[in-house]
């Protein structure tokens, strides 16, 4: 059976390194991988999806609406806009971080404050964490994509056959491996 | 499996590249296919000469020289690329080839980061050049190192058709060693190569020849295959990444006919598999080319675009809708709406200046857009122009556009803006119309030092090539004056000095004739500039704030407005480059360092 994952972010949030870091996971747990980034335009401030699928032997990089397993959200208005993608009985995680939009500062488009309580309310496994804040406090708020991937390791059991904090010192640029460890022990617990 | 790595479509590409003993690369950059080259020039450069050359057609008339000279020779480009790179493919379809030449295009079916669908397939036929499909980053790595036999067993050019979600997906590839290739000997054969009218007529039949000998080999060759259950009553032909999708929705209960050669198309393949099975398919993206093929084939009864629909990209979802009315998966909904986040200039982007003096003339000016990082400043609040068609039409439309607005009566200036990588592609064609029309049109090149909007890379402004070695700097100013313009009819500003901006577009517009306004200052995402820049950053002393809210007319990522006063997005990214401490009426807004 084929998984399907989103992530979702916000440009310039450091979304392909942790999808980098899952697919090499997914690989060394001996699953065929492919993975789909959509970038261009969207580096700019705009809304940016990864999509990772995972089983035997997959066949397309990209999904439809209500197919993804698992939904990875850096900022929480994006969880929202995500939402048509996850199937029931699928998982949100998302950081309780906002990041204002052009269109909201300039007061064109309203921020939804609110979010986090319509999804907890509609989707029984929502899952929210500060993983923005809690790398901030860890001195790097760059850190913020691999608390999120601890926490989304542990949640969905996948630390068995898989040493992730190795991927992750394989993957982060070298002079911050320690703290991008610390950043990924303090997410797995949370 | 541990000898396979995850790579993307354009990293595989520009593995097989290496891997074919390629000798000369060269490419202009455009979303989907920038990362070929990039890789190139980051992994390859010891073995690969590579290049960004000014623009597509450029491009592949390095890369055919490199050819004809002997050397397997390799282009890439966006799907708009090959529309501006078409001139010297038509005609190196009738020469062909001395070293093996194979060229990318990258197609962008649902519109990523482009101005339309188009479907280059329609290219192969047209030029009459074979063409192959990968559908996944291995086949992208295997097509690309078997085209180059193909190229130089039929004599021809080979164009390898991708799509974003090729392109930018990855998936697990086995490497192989780089082959050693001999550059072949140059000989001049001007019977082949000197397209004369009188060499062309007779390079014609020889092409045909080639096309005919070419799909008999495509009858029974390793890119097409069958797959899945021999005798099923469905039968569905595909290619590229509809055929990932069209295995996925389709299951274990079909057949496939998994094409990789699409042209010249293998018809004799086609006719077995279509005769052997009772209902047929064709799935694939966009336009109807495969459909239409078989079609003429005689199997009229095919289902292909009756169902499936031609606009945006497909999956798997989509094809179960369309063909087996398949409900909508179920999933969760919310009241909560996420706010329209639209691309954006970043904080701190020369760019914005611009359109913020613009934005203050607009009742004077008509306004045609470009393809950049500028193209942004179309959007509210800048409303910065009407329109934009492709690369350099921000320029040349002006000639035409000033004439209309003449004719109607309508007393206001058109004015054009592109960046500089555009001006080098083809804005300085259009230039040179406007100086030699004498058009009473201002032209502005917004130059930031860099080729941003596809994700800096270098171009002749830059002092850099894609080796990474030191290089000449092509001097915009000098050649605007080359191309007429005095110093009367031009100004150079920097865009952040509000002041001067505006002055530059008062007097273009009281001018008469051809005026250029060249806004000089790099990106702020430039290594070396963000560097430079620092710590510095804006603050607003929350006491002075009388919250009027005309810094916000900035539209700038780094300034917010919260309980009625403006402020400084905390981790935002403000550059201090100083932009809105010149609109604040009460000097609220200062520039530190910390
Ligand atoms: C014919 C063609 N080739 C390539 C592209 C892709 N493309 C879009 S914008 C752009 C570069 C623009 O660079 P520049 O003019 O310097 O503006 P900047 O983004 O730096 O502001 C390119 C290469 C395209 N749209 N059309």
């Amino acid at each position: 059976m084929t998984k399907s994952i989103l992530l979702i972010g916000v440009g310039g949030q450091g979304t392909i390194l942790i999808s980098r870091i899952l697919s090499s996971g997914f690989a060394e747990m001996g699953f065929d991988v492919k993975m789909s980034e959509i970038h261009g335009m969207s580096q700019r401030g705009g809304s940016v999806t990864t999509m990772i699928r995972y089983g035997d032997e997959v066949h397309s990089p990209n999904f439809g609406d209500a197919e993804a397993d698992v939904i990875i959200s850096f900022e929480k208005s994006e969880a929202v806009r995500a939402l048509p993608q996850l199937k029931k009985g699928g998982t949100v995680i998302t950081d309780d971080y906002e990041i204002f939009s052009v269109p909201v500062l300039t007061g064109a488009s309203e921020y939804p404050f609110d979010a986090l309580d319509q999804l907890r309310a509609e989707v029984p496994n929502t899952i929210v964490i500060e993983a923005y804040r809690a790398a901030e406090k860890l001195g790097n708020s760059r850190c913020q994509n691999i608390v999120l991937l601890g926490k989304l390791v542990n949640t969905m059991g996948w630390d068995e056959h898989v040493d992730w904090k190795a991927l992750v010192a394989a993957n982060v640029p070298p002079r911050t491996v320690d703290i991008n460890l610390r950043a990924y022990e303090l997410g797995y617990n949370m | 499996m541990s000898e396979k790595i995850m790579m993307s479509g354009n990293e595989a590409i520009a593995r097989g590249v290496w891997e074919a003993g390629v000798h000369v690369a060269a490419a202009y950059p455009g979303t989907p296919s920038t990362e070929i080259l990039e890789n190139i020039g980051a992994l390859y450069k010891d073995d690969i000469y590579c290049e960004w050359s000014v623009n597509e057609k450029v491009a592949f008339e390095v890369a055919s020289g490199a050819s004809i000279g002997g050397a397997r020779a390799f282009c890439a480009f966006k799907h708009v690329g090959m529309n501006v790179a078409t001139d010297p493919i038509f005609s190196m379809g009738y020469a062909g080839v001395n070293g093996g030449l194979v060229f990318v295009t990258a197609d962008d079916p649902g519109c990523w980061s482009s101005q339309n669908e188009q479907d280059n397939r329609w290219y192969a036929p047209h030029t009459k050049i074979a063409m192959l499909e990968p559908s996944d980053s291995q086949e992208c790595l295997d097509f690309v190192k078997a085209a180059y036999e193909l190229s130089e067993r039929f004599d021809t050019p080979v164009m390898i058709r991708v799509t974003t979600r090729v392109c930018h997906s990855k998936s697990l590839v086995r490497l192989g060693d780089r082959k050693d290739v001999k550059v072949r000997k140059y000989k001049s054969v001007p019977g082949k190569f000197a397209l004369l009218p009188a060499t062309a007529i007779a390079r014609h039949p020889i092409r045909e020849q080639l096309l005919r000998d070419m799909a008999e080999y495509g009858n029974d060759c390793s890119f097409n295959r069958t797959e899945g259950k021999k005798d099923a009553k469905i039968g569905v032909i595909s290619s590229g990444i509809s055929y990932q999708h069209a295995r996925e929705a389709f299951g274990d209960d079909a057949a496939f006919l998994k094409l990789g050669l699409t042209y010249p198309f293998p018809e004799k393949l086609v006719k077995e598999f279509c005769s052997r099975h009772e209902t047929l398919y064709v799935i694939e993206e966009n336009d109807p080319y495969l459909e239409m093929h078989i079609k003429s084939l005689g199997f009229t009864e095919i289902h292909g675009k009756d169902q499936i629909p031609e606009c945006g990209e497909l999956n798997a979802a989509v094809l179960r809708r369309a063909l087996f009315s398949e409900e909508p998966g179920k999933t969760y909904h919310v009241e909560a709406k996420a706010p329209a986040r639209p691309p954006t200039m970043c904080a701190g982007c020369p760019h914005r200046g611009f359109f913020l003096a613009l934005s203050g003339v607009l009742d004077r000016v008509v306004p045609a857009g470009d393809i950049g990082c500028y193209g942004l400043g179309s959007q509210p609040p800048f409303n910065g122009f009407g329109f934009s068609l492709c690369m350099g039409a921000g320029f040349s439309t002006l000639v035409g556009l000033s004439k209309a607005l003449e004719k109607q009566g309508d007393p206001r200036k058109a004015i054009g803006m592109l960046g500089d990588s555009t001006f080098f592609h083809s804005g300085i064609t259009s230039l040179i119309d406007i100086v030699s029309s004498e058009s009473n049109v201002i032209a502005c090149i917004l130059d930031n030092s860099i080729t941003a909007m596809t994700g800096h890379q270098e171009n002749p402004g830059t002092a850099r090539n894609l080796m990474g070695e030191p290089s000449p700097v092509v001097d915009i100013v000098a050649l605007v004056k080359a191309c007429g313009i005095d110093d009367d009819h031009l100004r150079v500003v920097d865009p952040v000095d509000l002041k001067a901006i505006r002055s530059a577009l008062s007097d273009a517009i009281a001018a008469k004739g051809p005026f250029v306004i060249v806004t000089k200052r790099p990106c702020v995402l430039i290594k070396e500039v963000a560097k430079a820049n620092g710590t510095r950053h804006a603050v607003i002393d929350p006491g002075m704030c009388i919250g009027c809210g005309m810094c916000m007319k900035v539209a700038c990522p780094a300034i917010a407005f919260k309980d009625g006063r403006s402020v400084i997005n905390d981790g935002s990214g403000c550059t201090g480059c100083g932009l809105c401490t010149q609109v604040c009426p009460v000097g609220a807004i200062s520039i530190v360092e910390e």
